[in-house]
């Protein structure tokens, strides 16, 4: 049974439609990518998922209930992780944790959460004099410490400094580890290419590609071979690029001449993800 | 009931943790009590001694500054941060979270309640009040019905900036205006007619009532209703548009 079956999913706001009719799964255990610009629909599907916002079509299942109108046994099993850390900034980072072990019924050690999430040093400091970093990682110990199946991250590492990404990224590698199931929503490409099992990518409200991140890199795109003539720079893009490799050596070679600057690439997930979501802006 | 226990235990720790709630609502009606206990304890005021109607004042005080503007600021600023929103994904209930929180800031004008009735039997000499069960109720019904209205305020509020500034225009010139600190006879006419519709002055009338002159709280028809029906109101307003999400942007 898949942990998220979403279908055909609308939701308007006044005259704009924010999300558009889409349609994705998520099986448990599995690491799947939200990905888009902002505005794009991402943080709408994850609060309909979460149970914030009623929808206005399709099918919602998360973890085989509605949303809507599940309560309590339900958010048993959910951990969500919002964009905005609200935390009592007078509580120490392990009070912080008692507490909402608390809401649960079977929650799991609070000394093992902090491990977890790499605050051992900080558990005792009050959350107002904890780094902005060190207050996202509170933040997902929140989420985590109810021992939920499925947990939402809401672009878990918007405003992180590169290595206090790394860092989060290892969190959550760690829970895919656990057999979590996790659904991450980011603007950042290579946050879904190093975590996510699958990616959706959303623009304007419609998934405009979906699949795991080599799928993606591989079907739009052709390779691209550059390299300099006369000073000129010769850009070759091509689904064949041996064949072409291969013409274009053996030519150089009968003529005795060197490809200046001769780079065979691949287009990056990011580049792809311009592409997709430009297109479908005009 | 588990879950009720959990998040007062919370909220306790929370309250205490506060130093804005501990000296703006808690403290303060300490601080005005002594102060002005001081300029005019021994004179008489409204037929009884100043001390005594300070007395019966500042817990009057106590009860708009903890149950009214605390609660208010603290669920606004609670709302806006996205507290409130966090917790919605948790299996804490609604009513175990909100029935916690209002405990709590009962059990914190409970204690103030206290405080304040030593300190002026030490500093000032007055006699514990004798119609306990009375004003026991007196003070439970003027502190729900505070929360009532505290809570129907949020509604009014915008951003968790904006809490304290409308907070205390509010509760500071009506504690003032239904006489917590000195007797409103001589206020001109118009000030009392504003403060003919405060329920403060319901509150203030009927504790008085109890402490100074010994009456029951059953001989209080008019007092008690118009208290309730402030609280009723608030509770209301609360229902109809309380929301646990921040206002956008």
């Amino acid at each position: 049974m898949s942990a998220i079956v979403v279908r055909d999913l609308r939701k308007s706001y006044g005259a704009l439609e924010a999300v558009g009719g889409i349609s994705f799964e998520v099986e448990r255990g599995e690491v799947f990518g939200l990905l888009g610009p902002n505005g794009a629909g991402k943080t709408t599907t994850v609060e309909i998922l979460e149970g914030y916002r009623p929808r206005d079509g399709g099918v919602v299942e998360v973890l085989g209930a509605d949303p809507a109108t599940a309560e309590g046994e339900w958010r048993e099993q959910i951990g969500v992780v919002l964009q905005s850390s609200a935390m009592y900034e007078t509580l120490t980072a392990r009070e912080m944790l008692r507490l909402f072990a608390g809401y649960y019924r079977k929650p799991r050690p609070v000394d093992e959460v902090v491990k977890l999430v790499g605050l051992e040093e900080k558990a005792d400091e009050r959350v107002r004099r904890l780094s902005g970093g060190q207050r996202r990682r509170l933040d997902l110990g929140l989420a985590l410490v109810g021992d939920p199946e499925l947990i939402f991250l809401d672009e878990p590492t918007t405003g992180f400094d590169p290595r206090a990404r790394r860092r989060a990224w290892d969190t959550i590698r760690s829970l895919r580890s656990l057999g979590k199931t996790i659904l991450l929503t980011t603007h950042y490409l290579d946050e879904a290419e190093h975590l996510a099992d699958r990616v959706a990518v959303l623009s304007h409200g419609v998934v405009v590609a979906a699949g795991t991140p080599a799928e993606l890199t591989g079907s739009v795109a052709a390779t691209e071979i550059t390299y300099r003539e006369n000073g000129r720079e010769v850009v070759l893009e091509t689904d064949e690029p041996t064949r072409v490799l291969h013409e274009l050596t053996t030519k150089a070679l009968a003529e005795d001449r060197e490809l200046e600057g001769l780079v065979v690439r691949r287009p990056s997930l990011e580049e792809v993800y311009l592409t997709l979501t430009e297109e479908h802006s005009e | 009931m588990r879950l009720f226990r959990h998040e007062l235990r919370g909220e306790l720790l929370l309250y205490t943790r506060s130093r804005e709630l501990a000296f703006f609502t808690f403290l303060l009606p300490i601080v005005f009590f002594v102060l002005l206990g001081s300029t005019y304890g021994d004179d008489t005021v409204d037929g009884v001694k100043g001390s005594h109607f300070l007395e019966a004042g500042m817990i009057g005080y106590g009860a708009i500054s903890i149950a009214f503007a605390g609660l208010a600021i603290v669920l606004v600023i609670r709302r806006e941060t996205g507290i409130l929103k966090r917790l919605r994904a948790t299996p804490l209930p609604a009513w175990a979270y909100v029935s916690a929180l209002l405990s709590a800031f009962l059990i914190a004008f409970a204690v103030e309640v206290v405080a304040i009735l030593v300190l002026g039997r030490v500093l000032f000499g007055i006699p514990f009040p004798d119609r306990i069960g009375s004003l026991t109720l007196a003070l439970l019904l003027g502190a729900i019905s505070f929360c009532g209205l505290g809570i129907g305020l949020t509604a009014l509020i915008r951003s968790a900036e904006g809490a304290s500034a409308v907070v205390n225009a509010i509760y500071l010139p009506a504690a003032f205006l239904a006489g917590a600190f000195f007797s409103p006879r001589h206020f001109p006419a118009v000030l009392r007619a504003i403060a003919d519709v405060l329920p403060l002055t319901y509150f203030l009338r009927l504790i008085r009532n109890v402490m100074l002159h010994g009456e029951q709280i059953w001989t209080q028809g008019t007092n008690v209703a118009v208290i309730a029906a402030w609280g009723v109101l608030g509770v209301v307003i609360a229902l109809r548009s309380f929301r646990w999400e921040p206002h956008e942007g």
